[in-house]
């Protein structure tokens, strides 16, 4: 893709997505944050450390799934 | 811009029991607005964006230890709030329709029809969300790359990549549509 190319692509990439602008808040959201500091933690550590021991035991059995794994962090 | 004293800052910082909760209180209140507009250039979405900002602040407050006043509140916010929209945009389905909720441009192209322009957003939606992101801050929003970089935490050459092959995969899905950019 060429300068002149780039630059077509970012014309049309506008047009099909406007800036947001000022988009502005049109509530508090502290009370939600009240509710949310008051509510239990979503996935409990357990769970959190079986994903990680499974990640690395796939990343060991397929080692060649790693970079793939890393792009789409 | 709105500035916090640099005893709120030190107040939530140490995160001591008898001062936290209220330096927290005065920041959110200080920031949030600043916080959800950040949020609503990435995700476009209204509701996404005010629910990601009380999952932003949520993520603060859990980091507290790890701010520096150094640094600033707002810039720091806006690292975590960029991380929390990532990982929204990766729970999302391509092709849905996050990125339909922003009106339709004042002055458009009248050689870029209607369609063009909703197949265009419907293919962004499609790119891995990382390109998204430094593409819709660096492109659409016109922010200087510097910010993208500080608020993704990378340098800013490798938002110029990012930027860059997010139109380029674009231009090639387009093409593939048989839609010549």
């Amino acid at each position: 893709m060429n300068a002149h190319e780039e630059d077509r692509m970012k014309q049309l990439l506008k047009q099909a997505m406007p800036p947001a602008g000022d988009a502005e808040l049109e509530r508090d959201r502290w009370p939600a944050m009240l509710q949310r500091l008051d509510a239990q933690p979503a996935s409990p550590p357990w769970f959190d450390w079986a994903l990680a021991g499974g990640l690395a035991v796939f990343a060991v059995v397929f080692p060649a799934s790693i970079p793939v794994f890393l792009y789409y962090l | 811009m709105q500035n916090e004293s640099s005893t709120v800052l030190d107040e939530f910082q140490r995160g001591d029991p008898a001062t936290f909760d209220d330096a927290f209180e005065t920041l959110f209140h200080l920031h949030q607005r600043t916080i959800f507009r950040w949020l609503m250039r990435i995700v476009r979405n209204p509701a996404a964006a005010e629910d990601l900002t009380v999952e932003t602040f949520w993520r603060i407050y859990r980091a507290h230890a790890r701010f520096d006043p150094e640094r600033g509140f707002e810039a720091w916010a806006r690292t975590i709030a960029t991380h929390a929209a990532l990982d929204w945009l990766r729970t999302q389905r391509s092709e849905t329709e996050l990125l339909m909720d922003v009106a339709a441009p004042p002055a458009s192209d009248p050689a870029i029809s209607a369609e063009i322009r909703f197949k265009t957003a419907k293919a962004f939606s499609r790119l891995p969300p990382k390109l998204r992101i430094a593409a819709v801050l660096a492109v659409v929003e016109e922010l200087p790359h510097k910010e993208v970089a500080a608020a993704l935490g990378i340098s800013v050459a490798a938002v110029k990549v990012r930027a860059f092959r997010a139109l380029r995969l674009l231009r090639k899905d387009l093409q593939q549509q048989g839609i010549t950019p």
